[in-house]
């Protein structure tokens, strides 16, 4: 099922997380993280609320800054760096609560993220791909539906040319229908050689898409499972996530 | 009541207020884009004002830059200085509550105020009309260089909004009011944006005070003295909304104008009357908005 991921880059992590603690201010969020991601793999980051998974994606980007610990991105360490730089070595962010821009145009918002480097989608494929948004490009950032504004903060940051994208729960609080569209959106994505860290609660949403499994508790790695894995071991992966 | 008033009391104040309002307007739209990008009430306003009209003054004196010279120079000097403050007072405040921000920049106005009294008095120096001579238009004499004032303020007005209303860059600072941490992880540099962003308001107010330099004399109260106001103003268009700001400035420059015909005794308060109102009907205040949510 992993045709398209070039056998020669397959096992090269592309993201090295090791030993990662993270604070907020006096509290301690994570505990020591280890985990890896591939070059043009669908890794997911499953777990309950608070278990750190958001902390995790916000400390690779740099927007937590109270870390110990190595993260390692195309084997140079990014921890202590400001977002910026991490984002122009090629990370790309959407986070959970989407950051869609009021006071911007569905358009300003979609063309608002400079492109950093070559290899991204170009205005026409980002049209293509996310059909929707052109009609509807000339209003505010958000009149657009909760699906709608899930599809612009993906379509948005593709074209920096950023190759591994961060994703934190683009399924959240979305009607079926909806979160199997965006589940198709991500197959394309990685049909298209991007490597993704996706943030999941939903474990059908994330057994149909991902290569492998990191389950999170209590701000560390319990468990790490690949898809195949995950289908025989649901029962266990059940008790970690509580449902 | 009304009947003896003349048209040339009436347009003459008309003309005085839209000249005020001018300053008001450019004034209140550097603080509005200021506190919209940095929550920072910058206190400093007044002062970066009369640096303005200051520099000016000594290019003009010590380098024989004439006013056209320093229209374009002064604004980049007092921006200038505007960043280096930026970068060593503001920045490390940044994360603090942001009365800080607004008693650093007020100690900064002080500071400077008193500097620039020390070397050269509190009595105003006079600045040499650039543009004399004037039109008379019947109903009233209109001086060259008052006209000048308020078309170059309203060009200026118009030029800002459309920069950061229709452009990319305005884009960038609008998202950034909203979410700087996202607009950051899309790869822009946020901090350095923002001490461009605040040198490009302190400029707006060094630029007004060069312009206001041949009408007002250079003095180093000139700026506390206008501040307030344009304070008054920026409350009433809504603290961070740009077009709000300068359209608020014009007309209660106006308003202020009328005001000395009709009912001359409360020229000097209709602002703050106006202000009152408006804090009526927004009784959030001057941090509505950004500092509930």
């Amino acid at each position: 099922m992993n045709s398209h991921v070039r056998p020669a880059t397959a096992d090269a992590a592309m993201l090295q997380v090791s030993d990662l603690s993270a604070w907020y201010a006096e509290s301690r969020v994570l505990h020591g993280m280890n985990f890896d991601v591939r070059q043009g793999e669908l890794l997911t980051l499953i777990g309950r609320n608070g278990a750190g998974k958001t902390t995790t994606l916000r400390a690779i980007m740099g927007i937590v800054r109270e870390l110990t610990g190595s993260i390692r991105f195309q084997s140079d360490e990014i921890v202590g760096r400001r977002t910026y730089e991490i984002a122009r070595r090629g990370i790309a962010y959407c986070p959970e609560e989407r950051g869609i821009f009021s006071s911007l145009s569905v358009r300003e918002n979609m063309f608002l993220p400079p492109v950093l480097q070559k290899g991204g989608l170009s205005d026409n494929e980002l049209y293509a791909t996310f059909p929707n948004l052109k009609a509807r490009a000339s209003s505010p950032g958000t009149k657009l539906s909760g699906g709608e504004q899930q599809m612009l903060a993906i379509a948005r940051i593709l074209r920096t040319g950023s190759r591994l994208l961060l994703l934190d729960e683009p399924s959240e609080g979305l009607a079926p229908v909806i979160v199997k569209e965006i589940g198709e959106t991500i197959l394309k994505l990685k049909a298209q050689g991007f490597t993704i860290l996706l943030v999941e609660q939903n474990l059908r949403f994330a057994r149909k898409v991902a290569d492998r499994h990191v389950v999170v508790e209590n701000g560390k790695v319990v468990d790490i499972l690949t898809n195949t894995e995950l289908e025989s071991g649901m029962d266990r992966v059940k008790s970690y996530l509580g449902v | 009541m009304f009947e003896n008033i003349s048209p040339q009391l009436l347009f003459g104040q008309v003309l005085l207020g839209l000249i005020n309002g001018s300053f008001y307007a450019m004034l209140s739209m550097g603080l509005a884009i200021i506190f919209g990008l940095m929550n920072v009430v910058n206190f400093a306003h007044g002062a970066q004002y009369m640096l303005g009209a200051f520099v000016a003054w000594l290019l003009l004196t010590y380098l024989g830059v004439p006013y056209w010279g320093a229209l374009f120079i002064a604004p980049v000097v007092v921006a200038a200085f505007g960043m280096v403050m930026e970068r060593l007072v503001l920045r490390p405040l940044q994360n603090l509550d942001h009365l800080y921000g607004l008693l650093a920049t007020y100690a900064i106005a002080l500071i400077v105020e008193g500097l620039v009294r020390q070397e050269y008095g509190s009595t105003g120096i006079p600045y040499e009309n650039p543009i004399p001579g004037g039109v008379n238009l019947g109903f009233m004499f209109l001086p060259y260089y008052r006209l000048w004032v308020v078309v170059f303020s309203l060009v200026t007005c118009i030029g800002t909004w459309l920069l950061i209303e229709h452009t990319k860059l305005g884009a960038y600072l609008r998202a950034a009011n909203e979410k700087p941490q996202i607009v950051e992880s899309f790869g822009i540099n946020v901090p350095k944006m923002i001490t461009l962003t605040y040198g490009f308001g302190v400029g707006l107010a060094a630029l007004s005070g060069v312009l206001a330099a041949p009408i007002y004399q250079v003095s180093p109260s000139m700026g506390s003295g206008i501040i307030i106001v344009v304070f008054a103003v920026v409350v009433i268009g809504g603290m961070g909304s740009i077009a709000g700001a300068a359209v608020t400035g014009y007309l209660l420059g106006v308003v202020e104008g009328l005001t000395k015909v009709f009912y001359p005794e409360a020229a000097s308060v209709v602002i703050f009357l106006f202000m009152i109102i408006a804090l009526f009907l927004r009784p959030a205040g001057i941090f509505s908005g950004r500092e509930a949510a």
